[in-house]
């Protein structure tokens, strides 16, 4: 615990540095609605990462959550170029996060195949499930009060997607730090044997969580949908890979058992702002993830280097 | 019966589902079974079975190699601006020069992985993300075109070797192939390449039994990579237009066509032949689904999806039943010997 304590202290100290040297560099970078657009750019991504902790915590991986964005997002697309209520095909949307999720859950927990497998199978059927929908057209013209929810402001200049992040972290931090639902995640993430000889019914767990991400996912699809006001085949393609990355530089460990969403909290607002310091100083994108990519890398091999060293000298 | 070896079994059954694939396919497209199809498919097969090959070598030791695409990208860049540089360079130095690009970059990964210990799959998300942003630096915006090669290199995939009825055996692809069969044998007959089934399987037994954990995992990335940096030339000749996002998305798809081709995503067994198979497979239905009357194109990955899904499925059921019946087997062997 104390080495997670310092771990998250270690990134907030980072998170302090890219701020102060972003508002140093860059006169817009303090303004209101540059903040705004720092979180608006990556809204669906720092929403699915919250529950993606749950699902790394536990032990597992889903490497579908980009597709089912996708999934979601097309099919609220296609069901409004049909001519379906919007309301409704909101309402059809979560359902098909619910099923796909229920879906992957059930591939893992029921038939015991591993998560990597089955969500990179998932991550290919769902994006073709989201191409059969819609084909290689584009859909827009959705209603002036669902792109109103991804684009403007809800409470002042705060969009819906902002809003609806803090909640969720809010419900999610409770749910994981407080309850025994979010015990048990660690549990069967430290130990998953262990977990089921103490009583704990494990694969209903996994169930639970895969919906979860599934839904979620499916959320962050349609605000996707509502912020660009469009949708084509490849929404969200690849958003997997940069989920994964804040969930593990926030210090969830891969292999399960530890981590909390206050880590990924920072390591989500650290992205963001070395990807906007970076945006503003004319970076480009390609460039900007080969940043993010080595701060991965240095996160986990930097509180290493002292063991490894000592390992050297010893031997 | 008994014999029979589990990993033999799954290629025979892995071969018959391509069989039956091929039927089904054959009954409903009209002049489906010919030799373009097998020339078609031939020509995409060289650059994956090569990649799967290589993700085979790492997942067998229990990691995963995700920067395999970045890799791919980069190498057939670098490749295309060393021929178009020295348009005079022997093919076999360029090829090497390939996989030694290649090797470099799995010499990064085998170092992260096997010496600094860190996780297989933090290690190769990062370099999938950095090694694509050296691309781009390194391309400095521009691009290769075909016409920067050399005849030789363009001409390279479509040269028939020999033909059997029509069906061409082009040289990629037969590279392709006889490179997987000699990463077959050196697996299966070569000692030392035993490790990698041994630090698969367990580690703590591998290490125990005296094998050097980090030397073996560090040589998988590194072949893992010079594998990957010989399918760069494999694309560079094939498409000849290199851009920025050269490979991307490779690394997925070699992994799904190693696990097709039944190889335990958890480490210490699989076989490179059933990668090789399931690269065909994959390929074989990405192909026949875009000809196929009844779908659209837009099916094909959906299809391809839940193929993997059913494919790891019935193995693992399959795995089970076989396991639960050789364990009765015994029993009632050891019964009768009472």
């Amino acid at each position: 615990m104390k080495r997670l304590q310092s771990w998250e202290g270690f990134l907030l100290a980072v998170l302090v540095v890219i701020f102060v040297g972003n508002a140093m560099l860059s006169p817009q970078f303090l303004g209101v609605q540059n903040q705004i657009n720092l979180f608006q750019l990556s809204i669906e991504k720092i929403i699915v990462a919250l529950v993606m902790t749950f699902i790394i915590i536990n032990g597992e991986i889903d490497l579908s959550v980009g597709s089912m964005m996708g999934l979601s997002a097309c099919a609220f697309g296609f069901m409004w170029d049909q001519g379906v209520n919007p309301v409704a095909a909101i309402g059809v949307c979560l359902l098909i996060g619910v099923a796909g999720g229920f879906l992957n859950g059930w591939f893992i927990a029921r038939v015991g195949l591993p998560s990597l497998v089955v969500t990179l199978a998932t991550l290919i059927g769902f994006r073709g499930a989201a191409r059969v929908l819609v084909e290689d057209r584009g859909v827009g013209g959705f209603p002036d009060w669902f792109n109103a929810l991804g684009q403007k402001g809800l409470i002042g200049p705060v969009p819906f997607g902002l809003v609806a992040f803090v909640v969720l972290f809010v419900v999610l931090f409770v749910l994981l730090q407080r309850t025994g639902f979010g015990r048990k995640t660690y549990v069967i993430g430290v130990n998953r044997e262990v977990a089921d000889y103490a009583g704990i019914d494990t694969a209903r767990h996994k169930l639970i969580l895969f919906v979860m991400s599934g839904a979620v996912s499916a959320f962050a699809g349609l605000l996707f949908a509502a912020r660009v006001g469009a949708v084509r085949g490849d929404v969200a393609n690849g958003f997997e890979l940069d989920i994964i990355t804040m969930v593990l530089l926030g210090g969830v460990s891969i292999f399960g058992g530890s981590g909390t969403l206050v880590g990924t909290l920072l390591a989500i607002l650290i992205v963001l702002n070395l990807r906007n310091g970076m945006a503003l100083m004319n970076v480009t994108g390609h460039i900007q993830t080969g940043v993010v990519g080595l701060l991965l890398i240095a996160s986990v091999l930097v509180p290493r280097v002292p063991a490894l060293w000592r390992r050297r000298v010893t031997a | 019966m008994d014999r029979m070896s589990p990993q033999t079994l799954r290629t025979l059954a892995l071969l018959a589902v391509l069989a039956l694939t091929v039927a089904f396919f054959a009954s409903q497209i009209e002049n489906y079974f010919n030799a373009r199809l097998f020339n078609r498919i031939s020509s995409s097969v060289a650059i994956m079975a090569l990649i799967a090959c290589g993700q085979t070598l790492v997942i067998l030791t229990r990691n995963i190699d995700l920067s395999i695409g970045s890799v791919v990208g980069f190498t057939a860049f670098a490749t295309g601006n060393m021929v178009s540089g020295n348009p005079d360079i022997n093919p076999v130095l360029l090829a090497l020069y390939a996989m030694v690009v290649g090797a470099g970059f799995g010499v990064v990964n085998g170092l992260l992985v096997a010496y600094a210990r860190v996780p297989a799959i933090i290690v190769t998300l990062a370099t999938m993300a950095i090694f694509r942003s050296l691309l781009v630096e390194y391309s400095d915006a521009k691009s290769i075109t075909s016409d920067a090669l050399p005849q030789w290199l363009v001409e390279f995939p479509n040269t028939p070797l020999f033909e059997i009825g029509g069906v061409e055996f082009r040289a990629a692809f037969v590279t392709a192939v006889l490179v997987v069969l000699a990463v077959h044998v050196i697996l299966t007959r070569f000692r030392p390449a035993r490790r990698l089934f041994a630090v698969g399987s367990n580690p703590e037994a591998a290490e125990m039994a005296g094998i050097d954990l980090r030397k073996t995992v560090f040589v998988a990335f590194v072949a893992a990579g010079a594998l990957a940096g010989l399918a760069g030339f494999m694309f560079l000749a094939r498409f000849g237009n290199i851009t920025v996002v050269a490979g991307l998305g490779f690394e997925l798809k070699s992994v799904a066509a190693a696990v097709v081709g039944g190889v335990a995503i958890f480490g210490g067994s699989g076989s490179v032949i059933g990668a090789l198979i399931g690269a065909i497979l994959v390929d074989l239905i990405d192909t026949s689904l875009v000809r196929w009357p009844l779908v659209t194109e837009f099916w094909r990955e959906a299809v391809l999806g839940m193929l993997i899904l059913t494919a790891v499925a019935v193995d693992q059921i399959l795995g089970r039943r076989l396991l639960a019946m050789r364990i009765r087997r015994e029993k009632r062997k050891r019964e009768g010997a009472q």
